[in-house]
């Protein structure tokens, strides 16, 4: 085990949950990409080396999933749904300008320290409770600008309990 | 999470509530192969999905396929915009789902069930894997089902990532294996090469879970709801602007007029039968029967009051098909942004008459030359808009040049 990158002996546990062979490949990037909040070159060369897939491919198919990203993103992803039954409840503009204004960022940023990125998602399924966003895997319906708020504070506080802040100073 | 939080409103009597899973597959496990094919066909059970292949028909070509190892993949990548069905069901009624696998797993000689969950319903696994954990426990899953030696079937869940296209199966099969979610070439058909190479049957959420229904209550119990052409119910989504949003089942036959005065949203200047890929009625379609033999769905029904702008849905659409083609081929990777750009145009400048030619002509390509149902039926809401509302895009600005956005 000497000499190894913490990305190397995380893909090969990855491996030994998941099997050394393609079809292991979406699992163990998921994995990754839920680990740490995106796919950094090192683990992506080092699971195309170790699953015998060419880098390209796995570059490939990194990029061909939009809940995979191949770019640093926060700790919380928010993905806010924008097809048409969310996007045509009454709330969704003002949740959407509160969203942007609270973090201080637009879709397709992360805040400057780290702990939100802001997306846009098509359909999510929650149609009749809409305005609806996730966060990393957790649904959250019905929204408004207040209770929209109180989310964002419930991640901050969650990420200060893990402390987040800490790790990055 | 609780999973129950996200419910949302049930407006109905679901048929699923009245149903056990497990006797049906009980009465499936001490019947043969054959016999549980003929009940299905009998049933005229079709699927779920939105293209309405025969369910039993899928099994049996998957049947006389040979070879040893055989899939049943349960299709969850539910991601036609204003369908949630399966969301649902997956929430309330898992069981049903896992119990309709093994069916068809016996049915087809399969052993192995895959449940693809699209990344959005993430939030659902750990309460899936649970119903799966506890069926092992109770020998409705694994090694010797209900004690018989000769009775595996056991399922395992694979995670999407976030890819509308992969609810095409042939996607979803590449997605399992580990590729971009490409569309494949039929043929050969997913039922004789599907994941891995092996015979595969791709089934939607909806159309497992009443499998076991039938073999427990019967094909007539089935056939005599819906009409002879459409037998069956459906598990419709209703959102939008009405007053009660949710899921409503219904036979087929029954007409939007009923629906609409059901969920409260009597005064809909139109609705959205089939999702993005689906088609705008308007009121003068009210009467229209959702059925095989009418207005085909995947169980999405967008509803739109009277103050809604219908380029905007049209744009809100096209946007979501120029996001999610997978760019494998032309006319759906390029016809899809054209007609994005197109549509915006319009909503500022208006259509001239050559504008409009040209955009029908890239419709009715886009119609034939793609690859796969993405592309194929793209067009379909921005043209049924078009024909019944193009009163509301602003007048041609100035002389009319054909300067068609899409040539």
């Amino acid at each position: 085990m000497e000499g190894q990158s913490p990305v190397q002996l995380e893909v090969e546990r990855l491996i030994r949950v998941h099997g050394r062979n393609r079809t292991a490949l979406m699992p163990i990037l998921q994995e990754l990409n839920r680990a740490h909040s995106y796919l950094s070159e090192e683990a992506m060369l080092c699971v195309s080396k170790e699953l015998g897939v060419p880098r390209a491919e796995v570059y490939g198919v990194a990029t061909f999933y939009s809940f995979l990203s191949v770019r640093p993103r926060g700790r919380f992803v928010i993905r806010m749904c924008r097809s048409i039954s969310c996007a045509k409840q009454g709330k969704f503009h003002p949740v959407t300008a509160a969203l942007m204004e609270e973090l201080g960022i637009s879709f397709g940023e992360t805040t400057p320290d780290g702990l939100f990125t802001l997306e846009k998602t098509n359909c999510m399924g929650m149609c009749d409770q809409g305005p609806a966003i996730l966060v990393n895997e957790d649904v959250h319906v019905k929204l408004t600008v207040a209770s929209v708020l109180e989310i964002i504070d419930d991640y901050r506080r969650k990420a200060k309990a893990e402390g987040f802040g800490k790790k990055i100073a | 999470m609780d999973v129950k939080s996200v419910r949302g409103l049930v407006g109905n009597k679901l048929s699923f509530e009245s149903v056990s899973a497990d006797n049906g597959l009980k009465r499936a496990a001490n019947m043969t192969a054959d016999e549980i094919i003929s009940q299905v066909i009998a049933s005229g059970l079709r699927g779920r999905g939105g293209a309405g292949f025969p369910t039993a028909k899928k099994w049996e070509f998957a049947r006389s396929e040979k070879g040893d190892s055989k899939y049943i993949v349960c299709n969850a990548d539910e991601g036609e915009p204003g369908t949630f069905k399966d969301r649902l069901i997956l929430t309330d009624f898992p069981d049903l789902v896992f119990a309709g696998m093994a069916i068809a797993g016996k049915a087809v000689g399969a052993e192995h069930g895959i449940l693809y969950l699209r990344a959005e319903y993430a939030w659902l696994r750990d309460h899936l894997e649970k119903v799966l954990e506890w069926r092992r426990s109770a020998k409705l899953l694994g090694k010797g089902l209900f004690n018989n030696k000769y009775f595996n079937f056991d399922i395992q869940i694979r995670m999407g990532s976030g890819a509308y296209i992969c609810g095409e199966e042939t996607a979803l099969l590449e997605s399992l294996e580990g590729r971009r979610g490409d569309a494949r070439n039929r043929i050969p058909f997913p039922v004789q090469a599907g994941f891995l190479g092996k015979p595969t049957v791709v089934n939607n959420v909806e159309t497992l879970a009443w499998v076991p229904c039938i073999i427990e209550k019967g094909p007539s119990w089935f056939s005599a709801m819906g009409t002879k052409k459409s037998p069956g119910a459906w598990l419709f989504s209703v959102s939008g602007d009405c007053k009660r949003p949710g899921i409503y089942e219904y036979p087929f036959g029954t007409s939007l007029h009923q629906l609409l005065e059901d969920v409260g949203g009597e005064d809909a200047k139109a609705v959205q039968v089939g999702g993005a890929s689906g088609l705008c009625v308007p009121p003068t379609g009210f009467s229209r029967t959702l059925s095989a033999g009418d207005l085909a769905t995947g169980g999405s029904i967008i509803i739109y009051g009277p103050e809604q702008d219908m380029f905007d849905v049209a744009e809100n659409f096209q946007h979501f098909f120029a996001d999610e083609s997978c760019g494998q081929c032309v006319p759906c990777r390029i016809g899809n942004v054209r007609l994005l750009d197109a549509i915006r145009k319009m909503r500022k400048a208006g259509l001239d008459a050559e504008t409009e030619r040209t955009l029908r002509q890239l419709t009715s390509t886009m119609r034939t030359a793609s690859k796969c149902g993405l592309g194929q039926s793209s067009t379909k809401a921005f043209l049924s808009i078009l024909d019944n509302f193009k009163n509301e895009l602003p007048p041609v600005v100035g002389e009319a040049k054909a300067t068609a956005a899409a040539e």
